[in-house]
């Protein structure tokens, strides 16, 4: 392959000081939890769009899930410009594949795998890509779903999430999921693990997609909010009874 | 065998005396010896054809593809030696590849087309290189439409809305001459090609070969791709069914 551009070569990024300071330390504008199931005719992937810069909710219309090729679903969590330059390797991957033109495409298990090669070769360099990527997919029938995270852990299970998802969406999950679910149980549970982490998460926002895939291809839904509640009777008088601030 | 360039044909940077580069004749001549390769412009896309020679009967059909995908929205039909051919192919991937990374867009063809014609052109520059032995027919579809355009091996780039290199190109031109090309759709050209390439085929000197075909159009949603099978059967049946109307009369 021949290289057009002229890369800047400082070196180890672990000795070098120019080079040190390219490193991805921390992450800037982020994004919270992605909870994805698999269900009867495939996978379901939820996940809010907002963007947070810190903790101001800077950006409002993020889609943080994208097809990959025919058979996946990327959902990422964490810094959105390294999502945007894993969108851009994958890319480029599933270019290749097609320009082959012989019929075969890259299914979710291999996709999955190349991510977390990539995920684990940056940590490995003390240089991440500051994400937690959900792959879900279909291919020839079989549905898949793994996750792999910005250290390059990595695993497959019947339902995943990132972050927050972890600990308030995947206990309803471990719950309340069967792999006979239907389309719309499956949005219904989706739901009620997004509705949660709206009570809950602080940088979740009012404004989700949940996107379909099956061997039939991909579906992203449209942005829509979820009902919430507020009127409950604890939070009328919250001081009553309580001395003192708190 | 010919001794018409004796003396300046040794390097590709010698001029002969009649200001010729003999090196590039020759090189040329490389091109003129394989199988035909056929390219024409429809009103709606681009259709690619090639006459495959099969070398030996233990081949796979369908290997030894002729036709690349060089970026969703262009394809490359090479004639002439193969391994001149892959690295153009190669070449052309990786230009059209780094457009799109540099200026976020698809490479418009035209620009495509003088990328890897100037890469063509810089192998006869220097006496430590040979010429490439291969001419290549570069269709694609950009924001201008479907454009056609020829590579020959001396750097040479122009735009055709038809145009054939190989053994059969004089045969083929004449044929591609005959067609009323801004008036067919692709799903037409497409037997139109299979016929021309069948009717130049010559069944004394070359035994048999496989006719291969790629198309960029708005059936294909405006991406390179193999013609699909049903339809490439139907052209080759109408093209042998021509043939026979042929030798009938």
């Amino acid at each position: 392959l021949v290289q057009f551009t002229i890369p800047i070569d400082n070196g180890d990024a672990l000795k070098n000081a120019e080079a040190d300071s390219q490193r991805t330390l921390y992450p800037y504008v982020t994004g919270t939890s992605i909870v994805a199931i698999k269900y009867k005719d495939g996978v379901l992937m939820a996940s809010d769009m907002g963007g947070s810069y810190g903790s101001t909710l800077r950006y409002k219309n993020i889609e943080r899930v994208k097809a990959i090729g025919k058979h996946s679903l990327l959902g990422a969590s964490g810094e959105i410009s390294d999502f945007q330059e894993i969108l851009r390797y994958l890319d480029e991957l599933v270019l290749n594949d097609n320009m082959w033109d012989d019929g075969n495409s890259l299914g979710p298990k291999e996709v999955h795998n190349y991510l977390t090669r990539v995920m684990y070769n940056r940590r490995n360099k003390f240089n991440p890509l500051w994400n937690t990527l959900v792959l879900g997919g279909v291919k020839n029938g079989e549905s898949y779903l793994g996750m792999v995270s910005m250290i390059g852990v990595s695993f497959e299970d019947n339902h995943v999430a990132t972050g927050f998802g972890n600990h308030l969406a995947r206990p309803i999950l471990r719950d309340e999921w069967r792999a006979d679910l239907s389309f719309e149980d499956g949005v219904k549970l989706l739901e009620k693990c997004m509705r949660v982490l709206l009570y809950r998460d602080r940088s979740a926002i009012n404004k989700l997609q949940i996107a379909k895939i099956t061997e039939e291809g991909v579906t992203v839904s449209q942005p829509y909010s979820l009902k919430t509640f507020w009127e409950f009777q604890a939070f009328h008088n919250p001081t009553a009874g309580a001395q003192g601030s708190w | 065998m010919s001794s018409i360039g004796t003396g300046y044909d040794l390097s590709v940077t010698t001029f002969s005396p009649d200001g010729r580069v003999f090196q590039i004749e020759y090189a040329a001549k490389a091109v003129d010896n394989s199988g035909t390769v056929v390219g024409i412009k429809c009103k709606d896309g681009i259709v690619m054809g090639v006459e495959k020679l099969i070398a030996s009967k233990m081949m796979l059909p369908g290997s030894n593809r002729r036709i690349h995908s060089v970026h969703r929205h262009a394809g490359m039909a090479v004639a002439g030696l193969a391994a001149d051919g892959r690295q153009i192919v190669a070449r052309a991937k990786s230009e059209a590849r780094s457009y799109e990374s540099v200026y976020g867009d698809a490479v418009p063809v035209k620009e495509l087309s003088e990328r890897v014609a100037s890469y063509v052109h810089l192998c006869t520059l220097y006496w430590w290189l040979r010429p490439f032995g291969c001419g290549v027919i570069l269709g694609g579809y950009d924001k201008d439409g479907p454009q056609l355009y020829m590579i020959e091996p001396s750097g040479i780039s122009y735009r055709y809305f038809g145009a054939a290199i190989g053994k059969g190109k004089q045969a083929a031109k004449t044929e591609i001459e005959k067609l009323k090309l801004s008036d067919m759709t692709c799903k037409e050209g497409v037997i139109e090609v299979a016929k021309i390439i069948y009717k130049l085929h010559d069944e004394a000197k070359d035994k048999a070969f496989e006719l291969e075909m790629s198309w960029i159009c708005e059936e294909s949603k405006r991406e390179h791709q193999k013609v699909p099978d049903d339809l490439l059967e139907e052209a080759k049946t109408a093209a042998k069914t021509a043939l026979e109307e042929m030798d009938a009369d």
